[in-house]
């Protein structure tokens, strides 16, 4: 099971610098600890975040081992105009989730 | 009138007895805990914030999936919790009677046991384990409705029995360092054990998200850890001696309000 969180604030002006913040369930596994038998627990942790507005990269994040468990990212986006936000979380075992919300200005 | 009075001497002392053998629980049992903490007092000041933060509180991924499975209705003919129980927000309160006497089982039942009853008999799934990542979602959702309540458990003839059971157990010296929960939890409560700082050992943040775990768990998984800190062989998740600990717990806090999902270190 995964899932993930996502806010955006509202309402939104058009110019305004707003806070995204998500959170997302991923055990972020080191590869680096041992099982109680001895053997290695493979890596397993979300290696790429990507923010984006319709083909526009808002923000991008390379994650590496070391992060807690579900991890919480946060940036900060100018909005200039009405747009779709593409959230998107991959990493090892082939992980991919893809969340979308839309930015709506108000007047 | 020799014989009279010793004949109503021996009625009364009958009465007396007969009176006694029911065992009515006291009206105001006497509480040891003068003042009452949540063990979200005795946090450090990030994870209180952590878990005073209704987005980044981590606990809230568990209560989003409960959300989900509570309008679940992809399998076939199997009616979805929300279609016999309408929103889930309609369960507000309910957390805060349990665990409670369930007449049809004849014995104390937990939430969590309860969301199991329905799961098994009017939705024919087969039973899950106690601490699956389904019934602790579900769980953490359903006790989150009452989050801000205070607790309000029955105590009662039926009930009373078990009320005992789980005081009893929390006075009780146990495990190869001889301790009951009431030194840590009373005497100690504030001071620190190696870098935990001693809570009084409310249950009401449960099922809980601890950092050290990276995910939620139930209460009786933090009671398994504290029988095993004291080298005191834990009971299975789910035991009868835990829900009858979890009522006493439930009683103890009675000034407390719901907080789930707690955030602990
Ligand atoms: C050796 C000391 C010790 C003993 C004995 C002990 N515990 Fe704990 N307990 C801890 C520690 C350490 C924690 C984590 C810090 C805290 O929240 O108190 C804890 C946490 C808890 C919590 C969670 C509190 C919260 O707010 O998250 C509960 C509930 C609890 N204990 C109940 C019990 C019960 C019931 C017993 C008896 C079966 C017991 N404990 C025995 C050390 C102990
Ligand atoms: C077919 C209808 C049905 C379905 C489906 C169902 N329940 Fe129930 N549930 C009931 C009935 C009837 C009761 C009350 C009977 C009782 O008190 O034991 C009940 C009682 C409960 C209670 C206790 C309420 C209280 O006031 O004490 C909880 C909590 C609960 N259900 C949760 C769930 C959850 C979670 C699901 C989905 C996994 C679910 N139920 C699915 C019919 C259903």
């Amino acid at each position: 099971m995964t899932n993930a969180r996502i806010a955006i604030p509202s309402p939104i002006k058009s110019g305004d610098v707003i806070e995204i913040k998500t959170l997302i369930t991923h055990p972020m596994e080191t590869g680096l600890r041992y099982d109680s038998m001895g053997q290695v627990i493979p890596r397993n942790i979300i290696t790429q975040f990507e923010c984006r507005c319709g083909p526009d990269l808002v923000f991008k994040a390379l994650l590496n081992r070391g992060i807690a468990a579900n991890p919480y990212l946060s940036f900060f986006f100018e909005v200039v105009s009405n747009c779709t936000l593409e959230f998107t979380w991959q990493g090892d075992k082939n992980f991919y989730l893809r969340e979308v919300r839309e930015i709506r200005i108000d007047r | 009138m020799k014989s009279v009075l010793i004949v109503s001497l021996c009625l009364l002392f009958c009465y007396s007895c007969s009176v006694r053998a029911v065992e009515e629980p006291p009206r105001m049992p006497e509480r040891t805990l003068t003042e009452v903490h949540s063990g979200l007092f005795y946090q450090s000041a990030d994870t209180q914030a952590l878990q005073n933060d209704n987005f980044a509180n981590p606990g809230l991924l568990w209560v989003d999936r409960g959300l989900t499975l509570w309008s679940d209705d992809s399998a076939p003919g199997v009616p979805s919790c929300a279609e016999c129980h309408g929103n889930i927000s309609q369960m507000r309160g309910v957390a805060t009677r349990y665990p409670t006497f369930a007449a049809e089982k004849n014995r104390l039942l937990n939430l969590t046991q309860q969301i199991q009853e329905c799961r098994v008999t009017r939705q024919h799934h087969d039973p899950l384990p106690y601490e699956s990542e389904i019934l602790l979602a579900l769980t953490t959702a359903v006790v989150h409705q009452s989050k801000g309540l205070p607790f309000d458990v029955t105590l009662d003839k039926q009930t009373y029995p078990y009320w005992v059971a789980g005081k009893n157990y929390f006075y009780e010296r146990r495990g190869q360092m001889n301790l009951a929960c009431n030194h840590c939890h009373e005497h100690y409560a504030g001071r620190m054990l190696r870098g935990d700082r001693l809570s009084q050992g409310h249950g009401n943040g449960y099922p809980a998200y601890r950092l050290q775990w990276q995910g939620v768990g139930s209460l009786h998984r933090r009671l398994r850890f504290c029988n095993q800190g004291i080298r005191a062989e834990p009971f299975d998740y789910g035991a009868a001696e835990y829900v009858s600990l979890e009522l006493f717990l439930a009683w103890r806090a009675t000034d407390l309000v719901v907080e789930t999902p707690a955030v602990r270190r």
